[in-house]
């Protein structure tokens, strides 16, 4: 008996009971779909984070000190920029400051850093209207500052920024340039943050070490490299006590991130897919009793030359088609249902085409599967006990 | 006389019953040749059907010979006898025995998509077939949508589109009323002039009649009726 016409006669096996047919594949819908949505969520979650850290600086090399013994300078940043694989370093001094405009009817709490122009290239920072921190800025200890657009807006509203005057816990600067909207990210948002020339900052926050910079990597593939050379250099000058500086970089971040999103994808769609197992026990189950159902009908067909390769095809098949058909069901729920998430939550879901491939064929072969034991019990019948069945 | 197309040769078949041991064929002999119309009766529990189940390779003798068209049948594997079942026997039934989820044609059509033929053809065969029972406008009809005569001339037209050497008819008139059954009847009839083989199984004589030669099954046991010739050989 042809494959096509197997297919065919299953198909109408399956039309001429609707209802049950739905029920039947209702299992496998429903594990296909919810595999679908959980690994799309989770790996939408895994690519947004990846963005966002990606969206602090590309190459981005951190180092943190926490001794003031002996005191991180300028001298050494300098130092440090001239280290192989090392395109750019820049110190920075944070703190937490109150800002009030020109006309003293505004005020905010923002975030203050001091840092130099390189700061803008390692943080891919653009700016919208004026200028960055200058060198000169850095060498005269100008009192300038850089706004965020969250802080431009709050403060002067609709009026250009530019070369108004600012006043920073009650100290006067001069607004010189507005950074492009960016948006938060792992708990930075540039938009909510003033930026002042570091030279500046260290003067006004009393501090003259340096407790914090980045460094970029010339490239992704010296990021290793120049994180090397800059744990060599750190080594030297704390004389080889690791506990005074830390120095760490995006990509082990990332790393660690997306291992977590990995697990926790896996984990859901390991939970989906039992639901698509407990499907396939369902198929089986109807198969079982189609099986019994149509004792008579297989006793017909063997009376009349079937083999038994031929009735197990038939209801290896007609199982087959079911599941495929409640797989496609699911691909097709599934996809919608992950567009709908995205929607509601305003997140992006990833689906994937091999994830969805994989799960179609796994659901046809959970049919193929939990088909054979009925399939088999058809085909063993004894065709005189079949056919006197009713 | 024309070919000998079954010979039965001390064929044995026993059932158990709990303890209790049932000779359902015992020692049968029976030779049918090409072109003939046989009918085979007996009261119930005669052994008929299990004569009928080994006649058309549903089941094994369990000792004895059956030589079909020359060729030993009684040691076959299970798909050589669905081979035999396809190529060689039309089997008609008491309860038609119609797969009720297929229209008229594609019930035809049966034993030739299990012997692999192509759409068309079998099409062409079946129509042809369905034409031949006078039932050429009812192809696309369910078998819940034809009367019980109509159902069983499907039946017919199924057992014959194989062009099998022999037609099996187990109690064809059994779940007929007596008009539609003699319809029936004539329909075999006619197909034995054709120069078919029929083995007609039943337990009402008046039916039984209508065929060329008679035997008689009681106990297992084969008798020749009114009409006996050699074929038959008496075993007590």
């Amino acid at each position: 008996m042809g494959f096509i016409t197997s297919i065919k006669m299953a198909l109408r096996n399956i039309k001429g009971n609707k209802l049950r047919a739905f029920l039947t594949m209702l299992g496998i819908i429903i594990g296909v779909s919810s595999v679908i949505v959980l690994v799309a969520i989770g790996q939408g979650s895994t690519r947004s984070v990846t963005d966002s850290i990606n969206n602090l600086g590309t190459n981005l090399i951190t180092v943190n000190i926490t001794t003031t013994d002996p005191p991180f300078s300028l001298d050494n940043i300098n130092a440090i920029k001239k280290l192989n694989g090392v395109k750019n370093v820049s110190p920075v001094v944070s703190g937490r400051v109150t800002l009030k405009n020109n006309n003293e009817d505004t005020t905010e709490e923002v975030n203050l850093l001091g840092s130099d122009p390189a700061y803008k290239d390692i943080r891919i920072l653009s700016v919208s209207q004026g200028r960055f921190i200058s060198d000169i800025d850095m060498k005269f200890r100008q009192k300038v500052a850089v706004i965020g657009s969250t802080v431009a807006q709050n403060l002067f509203g609709n009026r250009s920024p530019i070369d108004q005057s600012l006043l920073i816990n009650g100290d006067r600067y001069t607004v010189v340039g507005v950074l492009a909207s960016k948006g938060g990210s792992m708990g930075q948002n540039i938009d909510e943050t003033v930026i002042i020339p570091f030279t500046t900052a260290q003067r006004f926050l009393n501090t003259t070490y340096i407790q914090q910079f980045y460094a970029q990597a010339d490239s992704a593939k010296r990021l290793d490299f120049a994180m090397l050379n800059i744990e060599r250099y750190m080594a030297q000058v704390f004389n080889y006590d690791t506990d005074n500086y830390s120095v760490f970089n995006q990509q082990d971040v990332m790393d660690t991130m997306a291992s977590v999103n990995r697990t926790l994808t896996l984990l859901l769609g390991g939970i989906a897919s039992i639901s698509l197992i407990v499907g396939g026990i369902g198929i089986m189950n109807i198969m079982f009793v189609s099986v019994t159902e149509r004792t008579k009908e297989i006793g017909i067909r063997k009376s009349i030359g079937a083999k038994r390769k031929n009735i197990l095809l038939q209801f290896l098949i007609e199982a087959s088609v079911l599941s495929a058909l409640g797989g496609l069901i699911g691909v097709g729920l599934g996809i919608f249902a992950s567009e709908l998430y995205g929607m509601a939550t305003g997140t992006a879901p990833s689906l994937s085409l091999s994830v969805i491939g994989f799960v179609f064929l796994f659901s046809v072969a959970i049919g193929v599967i939990f088909g054979v034991f009925p399939a088999n019990k058809a085909a063993k019948l004894p065709p005189i006990q079949a056919l006197r069945f009713d | 006389m024309a070919d000998e197309i079954i010979r039965l040769q001390d064929v044995v078949k026993t059932y158990k019953m709990g303890d209790h041991v049932v000779k359902a064929l015992d020692h049968i002999n029976l030779i049918v040749h090409s072109g003939e119309f046989l009918s085979i009766t007996g009261p119930s529990g005669s052994g008929k059907s299990t004569l009928m189940n080994i006649l058309g390779c549903l089941d094994l003798p369990d000792d004895g010979e059956y030589i079909l068209e020359g060729r030993k049948v009684n040691q076959l594997k299970d798909n050589e006898m669905a081979v035999i079942r396809n190529q060689k026997i039309g089997f008609i039934f008491q309860n038609f025995n119609l797969i009720s989820n297929l229209n008229a044609l594609e019930n035809v059509e049966l034993p030739l998509i299990y012997r692999g033929w192509g759409a068309k053809q079998r099409r062409e065969i079946a129509l042809a077939c369905l034409e031949q029972v006078g039932l050429a406008g009812y192809a696309n009809h369910l078998p819940n949508q034809l009367s019980g005569g109509q159902q069983q001339r499907v039946a017919i037209a199924r057992a014959l589109a194989g062009t099998p050497p022999i037609l099996l008819a187990d109690e064809p008139t059994g779940a007929l009323d007596r008009r539609t059954g003699k319809e029936v009847m004539d329909i075999l009839e006619k197909l034995n002039t054709d120069g078919h083989t029929i083995i007609l199984i039943t337990h009402d004589m008046e039916v039984a009649q209508r065929a060329k030669r008679t035997v008689r099954i009681v106990d297992g046991r084969l008798y020749a009726g009114e009409e006996a010739d050699h074929g038959i050989h008496h075993i007590h």
